[in-house]
């Protein structure tokens, strides 16, 4: 396919995979090229000595990010993706390993500084677990935070809301209420696969019936026997009587023809001084 | 720096030993350059550890980006690094016409590269003015945030918003410039950047106060910058040529001739000089763009990506349908996974994407510059003092908006 798009051109080093493939060896589950970029996944309890191989031998020198990313319908849901850098190569590759819950990835504190906090922030957003960094506290999080926001399963709302409390002079926390639910488009058109379920929708899966059942008679219908003999009743008893209303009443007379208002009685006062108080409305306090 | 003191031994009297104190700088300090929180142990003045505490403007944008479109997920990038919106917008961009191998016409490359130096400048505008400002002087700061006003007019001239623009977009940029914004920004380049920019750092650069606050403090060997995943201007301070414009070209950076300042030092005072030579580097690359970009398109003509033009909606039923297609269920981008990185202004910003071939990113890790560099505080400050601290953080150029995502 030929490149059309303008992203960094970094070299492309001639057969880096079969040579980073012959590296690794046992080490590597598979190695494939996507958009000029070499993606190398790498078994969970290899993936220090891959990285330290790579570093070492291949001149990836520089760890620039770790990233978590989650699958939750794979049996180890978690991807734990590394990009490596080159400076002297001008090559940048993406190894990764995959991990669930309860299985630590080894650490790769032992091969760059930097990957403490990289770390530290994969375990706080995902909860997977790295052997090995001495330092594994949540990092973006608020102190005291509960779960693992970045998983597939957290709800975009989160658990917990805080706001500052007049009452108690001091920030609480409670439970998220919306005051309308959280608004989803996902703007598939219904015929291009969408596979959600419409109101309605489950009343195409009732089997048919083979027999009908019908109401013979009014005794079948188990209403009781006084309704039935209301129902036996021919004509219905009529419509309440309308309320009488001055709905009818003629409009108001145009404001034009009404008379004016009386005049004040009052002296017009000056009122700079109406809301000063009189002399004899303070009460002598200094007793 | 005085509140939320704590002495974890408190002294008998007749005990001369000054024991090891830890104080809190920040969350609320100004030269924390946002919120930061860093838990100091100090011996007297002489820091002896820093344990930084970041999160505190955590918003869940990856998250967020989940579960909106590709389109609308672009607003947030302007959002994370609020000093240099533009950079942030290119990363996401690029990463998105990489997994649709989208081709974006020669004139919204000049344009994306002439709006991403003009917030280079715009950033190291602000940082150059409160790294000044966090080690004594005043003057300097009030000038260069008038260049920095400049900068936020031509980016409103452009895009209708002043800061958080929303751009670039996948496949060129929005709309396309007036000829006379070109014009005065050529005009402002000649006359009033060289001017005040010269003026305000006449008074910093061979200041003796400045020096003295800033040279030999946070001195980084070229191993450690690697190890410890510098890049941007703070890698470049180490004495490594690295920029990505230049290593790892994207756009039309390939045809700009410009240099890669670098530090001997690797100090403060270098990275803080790194800065003050790149903003004229990118003066050069804006001139070169302005007397090369060619007119024409300034969207790919990819309807299935970029929008129709507002006229041409007005005759085409095919038009209208397009943009309301991109509207509302968006472009649906192909599975499968980039790595994006560009030389953002405080170093590599970098955008990790996957894509399950539905209209929305399956996932977004965003590559912060910040982080490496905040982790590496520790170390950096160890040994030096207190008033030490606020000229590292200057020289990191840290924001927490892009920090904490």
């Amino acid at each position: 396919m030929a490149v059309l798009h303008p992203a960094p051109r970094f070299t492309l080093i001639e057969g880096l995979k079969s040579t980073l493939t012959d590296t690794l060896g046992d080490w590597l589950i598979e190695a494939h090229e996507e958009h000029g970029e070499l993606l190398l996944t790498v078994k969970r309890d290899n993936i220090e000595d891959a990285l330290r191989t790579l570093r070492d031998n291949h001149n990836y020198q520089q760890l620039m990010e770790i990233a978590g990313v989650d699958y939750p319908s794979r049996a180890e849901r978690f991807e734990v993706v590394y990009m490596l850098l080159s400076v002297t190569k001008n090559s940048r590759i993406m190894v990764k390993c995959s991990a669930s819950e309860d299985t630590p990835v080894p650490t790769v504190t032992t091969l760059w500084p930097n990957a403490g906090w990289l770390e530290r922030e994969v375990f706080d957003m995902y909860g997977v677990l790295f052997a090995g960094n001495t330092d594994l506290r949540r990092i973006l999080t608020d102190y005291g935070f509960e779960g693992h926001p970045f998983r597939k399963d957290f709800p975009l709302t989160g658990y917990h809301e805080l706001r500052y409390s007049e009452d108690e002079k001091r920030v609480v926390y409670e439970p998220v209420e919306l005051a309308q639910d959280l608004r989803q488009f996902d703007f598939m058109s219904p015929w291009e696969g969408a596979d959600y379920v419409l109101p309605g929708d489950e009343k195409a899966d009732i089997p048919p019936v083979d027999e009908p059942t019908t109401t013979e008679s009014p005794k079948q219908t188990g209403a009781g026997a006084k309704t039935d003999k209301h129902a036996a009743e021919k004509v219905s008893a009529g419509a309440p009587a309308e309320e009488e209303s001055d709905k009818d009443a003629p409009p108001p007379d145009p404001t034009e023809d009404r008379e004016d208002r009386a005049k004040r009685k009052g002296k017009t006062t000056d009122t700079a001084k109406a809301t000063q108080p009189k002399k004899g409305d303070i009460k002598e306090t200094d007793a | 720096m005085s509140h939320g003191m704590q002495i974890e031994e408190s002294p008998t009297t007749g005990d001369e030993v000054i024991t090891n104190y830890t104080i809190n700088f920040g969350p609320q300090h100004p030269a924390a350059h946002g919120v930061l929180r860093m838990v100091m142990e100090l011996d007297g003045e002489i820091i002896e550890r820093i344990d930084p505490h970041v999160g505190l403007l955590h918003r869940g944008t990856e998250k967020l980006i989940e579960h909106k479109t590709y389109l609308q997920a672009l607003p947030y990038f302007d959002r994370l690094d609020y000093c240099s919106p533009l950079a942030q917008e290119y990363s996401y961009v690029l990463a998105i016409e990489k997994l649709l191998n989208v081709e974006v016409p020669e004139r919204a490359q000049y344009l994306r590269v002439l709006f991403a130096e003009l917030t280079r400048i715009s950033n190291h505008m602000l940082n150059i003015g409160a790294h000044v400002m966090d080690v004594g002087a005043m003057t300097p700061n009030l000038w260069v945030f008038e260049l920095r006003e400049d900068c936020m007019n031509f980016f409103e001239r452009a895009s209708g918003a002043r800061m958080h623009s929303a751009y670039f977009r996948p496949g060129g940029v929005h709309q396309d410039v007036p000829e006379k914004l070109l014009v005065d920004i050529g005009e402002w380049l000649d006359n009033r950047l060289p001017e005040l920019f010269g003026d305000a750092m006449s008074l910093v650069l061979d200041n003796r106060i400045f020096k003295q606050r800033n040279v030999d403090i946070a001195v980084v060997s070229k191993d450690d910058a690697i190890a410890w995943g510098f890049s941007g201007p703070m890698i470049r301070a180490a004495g490594i040529p690295w920029d990505l414009r230049k290593s790892q070209p994207y756009d039309v950076y390939d045809r700009m001739e410009f240099d890669i300042p670098v530090g001997t030092n690797s100090d403060c005072y270098d990275r803080f000089a790194v800065r003050v030579k790149e903003v004229y580097e990118s003066k050069k690359i804006i001139k070169q763009c302005l007397a090369q970009m060619p007119s024409g398109p300034i969207a790919s003509d990819d309807r299935k990506v970029a929008p129709p033009k507002r006229a041409e909606m007005k005759q085409s039923m095919e038009a209208l349908i397009h943009h309301f297609k991109l509207y509302t269920e968006g472009f649906h981008v192909p599975a499968g996974e980039v790595y994006v990185a560009t030389e953002s202004p405080k170093g590599e910003f970098g955008v990790y994407l996957v894509s399950d071939g539905s209209n929305k990113p399956y996932r977004c890790k965003i590559r912060p510059t910040a982080f490496s560099h905040l982790q590496a505080m520790d170390f950096m400050s160890r040994g030096h003092m207190l008033p030490d601290a606020t000229a590292i953080l200057g020289a990191i150029d840290v924001v927490f908006g892009e920090c904490d995502r």
